[in-house]
């Protein structure tokens, strides 16, 4: 495998593929779970970092994480670009993770106001990392309005479900250039691991290790899923039978000059 | 059996006694229960006798351990399911209703708990809620707090480290005006990251103006869903009509809101109705109001002052948390709060389970925090408590006693856009 496998976002690389949340675990905790899961890039809710200092979460994360800060609570994308300027302000750098719900039951994004917070954003400089349906058309727009990469969501968010749309997660894996880092839905390593072996660039989980009984853990078997699934892309996955064992007989063997 | 609701203070005159024994005993003494008063307005919805219908259809002996079974094994809770686990037939099965919940509520809210505090600035109240400690026949010492008494108790309670403010009035409008309560939240924007209200019903527009002085989220209860039992306790005042209470949701979203609240007041009537009308009313509001960030509330009777009597009657703590498990299997989504009216083992206990958000530091009296929170002498008079509290844990306690439950505080997880 090549050692210079990086992934890329917005001209920044990282070597590790799994982005960690924060939201759902206690604080105390933030620091062994990215450790044990070797993770280089952490998201956090703004609005949870709108905090005096008695548990602002901004102080359990090691400084060496990069942050890429969501606009979990936005509405629409006026909302989005307003929680994104609020977060450069309070100095979390200007990664931005797009998050637009007006759906307060499944919490699934509203793909146009994301595409449209996305334009604004990117033209600010932001490195824009959109959550997004995965809708192929909508993708294609978010790269035209300037994302760093595609989120497409495996199922609801906290549902652990694991890859519910994944034959359209992996049209967006085919067919757009930027990397598509699946997040959402994604309860179980081995889900992680499939990811990874369809070409997803990079796996995003939070629900699933905070529920899990042991969450420094849970990181390291994420951590380890995630590097697998990649290198069995890497390495080209063997065929797969559809139907019996193969036929000794080739059907073109006829065939002469 | 019921509460014995009655009490007569000897202070009223024989004019107000009179009046009070009429409404109490000639039904037709009081006004329209249904018709709305001048000046409320009305909303075109239909949430109302969707909810009504379905509650007023519902017979809890009806269900069957087999329902309950099956409602268990469900990935997805129907309203039928929900009706299994409300119903007597689920409570051998209560265990298992609160694994089940218990998973529900970490997989949307992880291990997190948030905490806030009321502010109650004003007890004076027009209405006759005979169960209430803050009706207008009840002989207790009233209390406005002007502005700089309303800061002096947020200044108190913000210091103690709290970041969400729910404030409080009785039912007046003349005594506490939408102006006055919007100059409050006004102030409490200064000091508290995120602010509630839970006043008396209002019109949208007045719920946009409340949303311009920094309010996002709009608690109301409903008492009880049942009609007729409404009218036996809401005697007087505009609280009397159950319609416009009922829309008050709606009209705070339509009004721009955030989110709303919702609630029984459990142990005024049938609580499997009163739940089950709870939890349909968050359930088509989110349906018309995808958006909208929704809770649930569980208050249970407490005693009063001058009626120390009042008790939930058939909720015991074993019904409310079998009430509780059903409300986070049918609504996995949904923020609940349990206010300080339950024990400390209860609230310990349940955020385990099923609760999101549970206050700290509380009084339900007027002015009296720095007294409560600091065991100072308040230089000021302070006005009666709605009801009596059952935890009087303070926020550093709180905060200190979840962190050893295994739960993560939340103080904020809210911004005002």
């Amino acid at each position: 495998m090549n050692k210079d496998d990086k992934l890329i976002i917005g001209g920044h690389e990282f070597s590790s593929r799994f982005i960690l949340g924060s939201g759902k675990y206690s604080l105390n905790l933030i620091e062994a779970a990215v450790k044990y899961a070797g993770a280089e890039i952490i998201t956090l809710a703004v609005r949870r970092t709108n905090s005096k200092e008695h548990e602002n979460i901004l102080d359990y994360i090691p400084k060496n994480v990069t942050l890429l800060p969501n606009t979990s609570g936005a509405r629409n994308a006026d909302e989005a670009v307003r929680i994104a300027r609020l977060a450069r302000e309070l100095g979390c750098g200007d990664f931005v993770k797009i998050e637009i719900m007006r759906d307060s039951k499944y919490l699934l994004p509203d793909n146009q106001e994301t595409v449209r917070a996305t334009e604004i954003l990117a033209k600010e400089g932001f490195v824009v990392m959109p959550y997004m349906y995965p809708d192929l058309n909508t993708a294609r727009d978010l790269v035209n309005a300037g994302a760093a990469s595609v989120m497409p969501l495996a199922s609801p968010i906290g549902s652990n479900k694991g890859l519910a749309t994944r034959d359209f997660i992996q049209i967006l894996i085919d067919e757009i250039d930027l990397p598509i880092i699946v997040d959402a839905g994604i309860g179980r390593p081995s889900q992680a691991c499939e990811a990874m072996e369809m070409g997803a660039a990079a796996v995003m989980s939070n629900t699933a290790l905070a529920t899990a009984g042991d969450l420094p853990v849970m990181a390291e078997a994420f951590r380890q899923a995630v590097e697998a699934g990649r290198k069995a892309y890497l390495a080209g996955l063997g065929r797969v039978l559809t139907r019996g064992a193969a036929p000794s007989d080739t059907l073109t063997g006829f065939l002469h000059d | 059996m019921d509460n014995n609701y009655f009490v007569d203070s000897d202070k009223l005159s024989e004019a107000a006694l009179a009046k009070k024994h009429k409404l109490e005993n000639d039904p037709s003494s009081r006004t329209d229960h249904m018709a709305y008063m001048e000046g409320m307005e009305r909303i075109k919805s239909d949430v109302m006798d969707r909810v009504l219908s379905e509650m007023n259809s519902y017979d809890a002996s009806a269900y069957t351990y087999a329902d309950v079974r099956a409602a268990l094994a469900h990935d997805n809770c129907t309203v039928e399911d929900f009706k299994a686990l409300l119903s007597p037939a689920a409570e051998p099965f209560l265990e298992k209703m609160a694994e089940k919940a218990r998973l529900e509520t970490q997989k949307h809210f992880g291990n997190t708990v948030y905490l806030f505090t009321p502010l109650y600035i004003a007890n004076y109240c027009e209405n006759y809620c005979v169960y209430c400690g803050f009706n207008c026949y009840n002989d207790i010492k009233r209390m406005k707090l002007n502005m700089e008494q309303i800061e002096h108790e947020m200044k108190v309670i913000a210091d103690s480290g709290m970041e969400e403010i729910l404030i409080l009035t009785g039912e007046s409008r003349a005594q506490s005006s939408v102006e006055y309560i919007g100059e409050a939240c006004k102030l409490a924007r200064k000091y508290f990251r995120m602010v509630g209200i839970e006043i008396y019903p209002v019109n949208t527009e007045e719920y946009r103006y409340l949303h311009e002085c920094g309010v996002d989220y709009v608690t109301v209860f409903q008492e009880t869903y049942n009609s007729d039992r409404y009218e036996q306790l809401h005697l007087l005042g505009h609280k009397r009509v159950f319609p416009y209470r009922f829309e008050a949701q709606e009209r705070a979203l339509m009004g721009g809101m955030r989110g709303i609240a919702c609630s029984a007041l459990l142990g005024l009537s049938d609580f499997r109705k009163d739940a089950l009308a709870s939890a349909l009313h968050v359930y088509y509001l989110q349906r018309k109001y995808p958006h909208a960030e929704i809770s649930l509330s569980c208050p249970r009777l407490r005693p009063i002052i001058n009626n120390d009597e009042i008790n939930p009657l058939d909720v015991h703590e074993k019904q409310l948390c079998q009430v509780l498990c059903a409300y986070r299997i049918f609504l996995p989504f949904c923020g609940i709060t349990v206010s300080s009216r339950e024990s400390e083992s209860f609230r310990n206990g349940i955020v385990k389970i099923a609760a999101t958000k549970i206050s700290a530091g509380v009084s339900t009296g007027i002015g009296d925090h720095e007294s409560k929170y600091t065991g100072k002498d308040s230089d000021t008079a302070e006005g009666d408590e709605q009801f009596e509290i059952n935890d009087s844990r303070s926020f550093s306690q709180m905060y200190k006693d979840m962190s050893g439950e295994g739960l993560q505080p939340v103080l904020n997880d809210y911004l005002y856009v």
